[in-house]
């Protein structure tokens, strides 16, 4: 019934993406286009950032040096002195409190402004695909699943939140650390610098073909995975069935193998991911104890004047130096997969918005002496104002609801066409149904008047006006419309209802409620008009639902109406209030109906009976009975196999 | 009350380590050997800088090199056991959670699937579980190794200079102190945040599902400026508690330079005292650095399992269920016959919800009441009917009439709340349920076929049947005329779900699949509803011929499809309204007069029926 919430993907900031690894084309652009979005509104604090993560970088390594000065210079001339002077020592460590301090204060404003600059980023990428999508013409949602829109706002959103907000300061501070160390040690001694690369090298290497050899297994595990999620969807969906056939045991001998396969994939692929970890520390301790060593003898010998000093600090450095790099060819993984995240966000933004060239508006109008003219309050009369563009004069057409087609060609696509030649034509206050059977293209009409979907071929013309010169809002709001399945959304009952017409009264929706035969049961409800639904409305029934969703058509009063009568039926009773409240609401409207009900059928002024994307046969009902064409066989059962 | 609920679902979850106990022990022992080895480097480093490289013996200076490669290459071997172990303990455990959830949910009866929604399984089974897996690899990698990595740490410290150690203790004490503090803040606003933010897509849930109302009302902008302000209040969250997040590194900094400091300036004149060497000084240092990062990575575990407790307490939730439909003792093993007896049935759902369900409602104030819900209302009362083995029932009635409910007991989908239930002239309670199940046949409503050939498919009804039986049942359902239309015939594979094949098809063969029981009843369950009324009657046809001894129990809303029955029970509100033939009724009853006039003499429905 209601949508169910599909798995929830990994939630929140300190929830991690894992999807299918598509390389991404031209990461590049990507980072420069995504970088454009921070730099727009936070360009200072972008500088400010970089400017701190250099102070901290830098103090944290001035930190180190520290050490040398420290054992060199303050305590080994003191080592044996009478009377040693500990005020020079002091001042020297006073001097580095000043680094640490602006390492500190620089540390704290960098998180600050990145939090800032991050979030903010974030909520205008959030704010941008959203506004283009509600912008996005029908087609997009009918062409993109559901659950791919929605990990667009979940889990790409949330990698490029790592990615803004860890990953990048993460590489540029390594980098400068990895500079301004690397630097140091060449002043310190270049010996134990080049031995110290070379451990990088080693590190480096091994690192990849640990990567390389990971990579493949990762594969296997998303695979496995894939394979049993799938299996578990399934079955999980048909665990009825499964009752209901006595299928336990075959249903969970076929999990088994599934399961029993992802666990040796995903066994294997962690285990080379947990390598790495190990492997690294103990080569960055074997690099320590190798310059160690080689530090030792360097300055047991003094050789180029290389203290012992000197070999503290540069042991320190030499462990500042691996670190870094670790964490740059780390961050990278995520910096792809944030750019892949990036990549689907920005095709959506790039999707064309639905076309607009309508200038034909729909204003209040008030009838004075035969002659229309505009006014701001709401008449109940409405008229189409018409801005002609060769010499900017207006004209005023009323509204009344005469729609005609004219040979209109449809199809969803290119390769299939839905509807062909359709004519069709009502005039004001009529109520038109069509009938046919799935498929024959009753909705896809319906879905061409208020131009959800954009005709191929032919014209549809709305009191006279191509639909195409309409204003889509305008000519939206003229028709109301209730769809088969009724969407409600998260709010109070009032507030659903409103949705229909946004500056109604509490009182103006209560008239519609009453007007829709809903207004007995919403008093009924907890709350009343205050219960507030949740899911989609899932605690109320079927008929319920349908209820409001014509109250909501009523407050919104179009002056021409869509209803697309629901197929599953509901109890008799409720079926006849539901078919009185539409009854009520189609009162002196003009109307199309997609009808199921006999009933509904019966009292049109025309029936429209269509297969596969014809008007096959079109006239009032005792005038398609006596033609015995289709509509009488659909009327009296006797269906012909086709 | 909480602690309890937390106590048992711990015990839950660790019932599941079983046979991945071994690497589970193994793991932090390896990583604990690890951190011993590897914090035992910077000690002989010291070593080697005041025993070696001050006294200008390189042979010292080698044998302590050597030492620390040896424990290097120990540190290496043990990290990467570590590592191992802790790949099977966590990724053995997640499949045996998986397994365990599993197959306990092949043991639901209809009411526990109905309580937790097929999403929420898919959801535990899944997303809940790779949570675990992270955190469980977490815990026996990490759990142990930092804490006990900051312990030796903090002895070597205290052997090097108990003076300069007890600086350390102190700082960690009050750094250990902050963080906590932080901590809580931050997990606290973070919550709330993350609620927040699942709200927030929800709502575009519900916009994507919705866009059709919002484009027809064109409320395209009132959305967008709702959006905006849940956006503009997630941010504002965010910030929230991120700022009390942004203090925690410049405090563990400030710690840690202190430290430095006060350890320089107490160690210079330590050395020049000559009650501590440099290269004491030295390990001292290192030292520092370990025991603050170890104290991070404590409070990142935290953090974690806090965060998992909630999908913890999710898939303990399923595997505690307990299924409320189980095979008696001593059962049944045989049905006699098909016949059935209602004896004064009463029949309620009890709706049970989830702790997640709880939760949200709680929070969303909804308020439950008997209106509203309708839980506390039999949905079936007073039922009392006998059923002849052989013969053809038919049921009527609107939805809500409880149709579906009252031919689910029958199969023992649900158990009756009052009253009993018989088939063969035996309770159902007493029957094996797979005894009962086979012999009782229902297409159901809701129906799925599964990705597989359709022979696959229809052997779910009976795993030895023949080819033959297979093409015999489609006959019999009309089943056989299109799929020999099929390039490959009854090897077509189906995709999931079914969608590769029409409504009437699917149903269709989802009666053939029944058959192939060869049940002594037979419930379809509004299963002909997408066939078309000609094939719908055939169909009929068939099954008065062919199995003339199965009890066939036919829910429609076609007049049609049920007119030529034995007997039509007419379905109102739960109760059985009027009983009797076509004729009888169309004279005596006012509800089935009424749909039959709504459908004089042809379907009432449209669209239905072509293909």
């Amino acid at each position: 019934m209601a949508e169910q919430r599909g798995p929830r993907g990994p939630r929140g900031p300190m929830g991690r993406g894992m999807r299918g690894g598509k390389r991404v084309e031209n990461p590049g652009k990507l980072f420069v286009r995504l970088m454009s979005y921070v730099g727009k509104k936070y360009k200072i604090q972008c500088i400010f950032v970089v400017v701190c993560i250099a102070v901290s970088a830098l103090a944290n390594v001035q930190g180190t040096l520290f050490m040398k000065t420290l054992i060199d210079e303050y305590i080994q001339p003191l080592i044996g002195k009478e009377n040693p002077d500990y005020s020079q020592l002091l001042s020297a460590i006073l001097r580095v409190a000043v680094f640490y301090l602006a390492g500190i204060i620089a540390a704290f404003a960098q998180a600050r402004l990145v939090m800032y600059v991050a979030q903010g980023t974030l909520k205008s990428i959030r704010m941008e695909l959203f506004n283009h999508m509600e912008s996005l013409p029908i087609k997009y949602f009918d062409t993109h699943a559901h659950g791919d829109i929605m990990s667009l706002y979940t889990n790409d959103v949330d990698t490029l939140r790592q990615m803004i907000s860890q990953s990048i300061p993460q590489v540029i501070s390594s980098v400068i650390t990895i500079v301004s160390v690397l630097v140091s040690m060449i002043v310190l001694n270049i010996p134990l610098t080049i031995l110290t690369l070379i451990m990088v090298g080693v590190m480096l290497k091994v690192t990849a073909s640990v990567a390389g050899n990971s990579g493949r297994y990762f594969a296997a595990q998303q695979r496995d995975i894939g394979a049993l999620n799938g299996y578990i969807e399934e079955m999980i969906q048909g665990q009825k069935v499964i009752k209901v056939f006595c299928h336990e045991e075959e249903s969970k001998e076929g999990f088994a193998k599934l399961n029993e396969q992802l666990f040796d994939s995903a066994d294997n692929a962690n285990k080379f991911a947990n390598l790495l970890g190990p492997v690294n520390a103990q080569l960055g301790n074997i690099s320590y104890v190798l310059c160690a060593i080689v530090g030792g003898a360097l300055a047991i010998n003094g050789v180029g004047g290389f203290t012992l000093g000197g070999l503290a600090s540069f042991l320190t450095f030499n462990k500042n130096f691996s670190m870094p790099i670790n964490q740059v060819s780390q961050q990278l993984n995520s910096v792809v997969m944030a750019l892949a995240g990036a990549e689907r966000i920005f095709n959506t933004l790039d999707e064309k918005p639905e076309t607009d060239d309508g200038y034909v508006t729909l204003v209040n109008a008030k009838e004075e002496n035969g002659t229309l003219t505009e006014t701001a309050e709401r008449t109940g009369l409405w008229a189409w104002k018409h801005t002609h563009q060769a010499d900017g004069s207006v004209t005023y057409v009323k509204l009344t609801g005469d729609v005609v087609f004219d040979d209109v060609d449809f199809g969803y696509n290119e390769e299939k066409q839905v509807l062909y030649n359709v004519d069709l034509f009502a005039t004001p206050g009529q109520k038109i149904a069509f009938v046919g059977s799935t498929g024959a293209g009753k909705t896809t009409i319906t879905n061409l008047i208020n131009r959800f979907y954009d005709i191929q071929d032919g014209k549809i013309r709305y009191d006279g006006i191509n639909v195409n010169k309409i204003k889509k809002d305008d000519l939206r709001r003229s028709l109301g419309m209730v769809l088969q399945d009724t969407h409600l959304f998260t709010a109070t009952v009032m507030e659903n209802i409103r949705y229909g017409r946004l500056d109604a009264t509490d009182e103006e929706v209560i008239a519609a409620a009453k007007l829709a035969n809903a207004h007995s049961f919403i008093k009924r409800l907890p709350d009343g008009y205050n219960t507030v639904l949740t899911g989609d409305g899932a605690n109320l029934s079927q008929g319920q639902r349908q209820l409001l969703a014509i109250a909501r058509a009523a407050i919104a009063d179009p002056p021409v109406l869509i209803l697309d009568e629901a197929t599953s039926s509901i109890d008799t009773r409720t079926e006849k209030i539901v078919q009185e409240g539409m009854d009520k609401l189609m009162k002196g409207r003009t109307t199309f109906v997609i009808a199921h009900r006999l009933s509904t059928v019966r009292n049109s002024d025309c029936i429209i009976v269509l297969e596969k994307g014809r008007v096959i046969e079109r006239g009032p009902h005792d005038d398609l009975i006596e033609k015995q064409g289709k509509y009488y066989q659909l009327y009296t059962g006797n269906q012909v196999q086709a | 009350m909480k602690q309890k609920r937390g106590k048992t679902m711990i015990k839950t979850l660790a019932a599941q380590i079983k046979e991945y106990k071994k690497p589970s022990m193994l793991t932090p022992v390896f990583m604990i050997l690890e951190v011993i080895l590897e914090t035992l480097i910077p000690f002989f480093l010291q070593s080697l800088v005041d025993d070696g490289v001050n006294k200008g013996d390189m042979g010292h200076i080698v044998f302590m090199g050597g030492i620390m490669v040896v424990l290097a290459a120990g540190g290496l071997t043990t990290g990467i056991l570590g590592g191992v172990y802790g790949s099977r303990a966590s990724t053995g455990f997640a499949k045996n959670l998986r397994e365990a959830m599993y197959n306990n949910i092949q043991t639901y009866s209809f009411s526990n699937i109905d309580k937790f929604s097929t999403a929420g399984l898919v959801t535990r089974l899944t997303t809940d579980v790779s949570n675990i897996q992270m955190a469980y690899q977490m815990l026996l990698r990490m759990c142990m190794r930092a804490p006990v990595s900051l312990i030796f740490a903090m002895i070597m410290s205290f052997v090097i200079s108990p003076r300069l150690a007890s600086i350390y203790l102190i700082a960690v004490l009050i750094l250990a102190v902050i963080l906590m503090i932080i901590i809580k803040f931050a997990m606290k606003y973070f919550m709330q945040v993350f609620k927040k933010y699942d709200d927030l897509n929800a709502s575009v849930q519900e916009n994507v599902s919705a866009i059709r109302v919002v484009k027809a009302f064109v409320r395209e902008d009132f959305e967008k400026k709702k959006f905006a302000n849940a956006s503009e209040m997630v941010y504002s969250m965010f910030l929230k508690a991120e700022k009390v997040l942004s203090f925690n590194s410049p405090v563990m900094m400030f710690t840690v330079y202190g430290c430095i400091m006060a350890i320089s300036w107490l160690g210079a004149h330590m050395i020049v005292a000559e009650t501590l060497t440099t290269g004491q000084l030295m390990s001292l240092l290192t030292y520092c650095m370990n025991i603050l990062m170890n104290l991070m990575m404590l409070s990142m575990i935290f953090v974690m399992m806090t965060m998992s407790a909630a999908s913890a307490r999710r898939i303990a939730e399923v595997i505690d269920e307990k299924a409320d439909i189980v095979n008696p003792e001593n059962p049944v093993m045989e049905v006699r016959d098909g016949s059935i007896d209602f004896k004064n049935v009463y029949f309620k759902y009890e709706k049970k919800r989830t702790l997640d369900d709880i939760e949200k409602e709680k929070e969303m104030g909804v308020k439950r009441d008997s209106t509203f819900t309708e839980e506390d209302r039999y949905v079936l009362s007073d039922i009392n009917i006998h059923i002849n083995k052989g013969e053809t029932i038919g049921i009527l009635g609107g939805t809500g009439s409880s149709k579906s409910t009252l031919v689910n007991l029958i199969s023992r989908l649900y158990d009756v709340s009052k009253g009993e239930l018989l088939v063969g002239g035996i309770n159902v309670k007493e029957y094996d349920l797979e005894t009962l199940r086979n012999q009782v046949a229902v297409v159901l409503q809701k129906n799925v076929l599964f990705s597989g050939t359709i022979y696959e498919n229809l052997r779910w009804g009976d795993n030895n049947a023949t080819d033959e039986e297979c093409v015999r049942a489609c006959k019999l359902a009309c089943a056989d005329e299109f799929i020999s239309a099929l390039p490959d015939g009854y090897n077509t594979h189906i995709e999931q779900g079914g969608t590769n094949v029409s409504g009437g098809q699917r149903q269709r063969l989802c009666i053939a699949r029944a058959l192939l029981k060869k049940p002594q009843i037979l419930i379809l369950d509004d299963s002909t509803s997408a066939v078309d009324t000609a094939t719908d009657a055939r169909i009929r046809k068939a099954f008065a011929e062919e199995i003339p001894n199965t009890t066939k129990i036919i829910i429609a809303q076609r007049i049609n499809s049920i007119s030529h029955a034995d007997r039509i029970i007419v379905m109102e509100d739960g109760r059985i309204d009027a009983v009797g033939t076509h004729d009888e009724l169309l004279a005596g009853n006012e509800i089935y007069r009424d749909v039959y006039e709504s459908q004089t003499g042809g379907s009432g429905d449209f669209d239905e029926g072509g293909e």
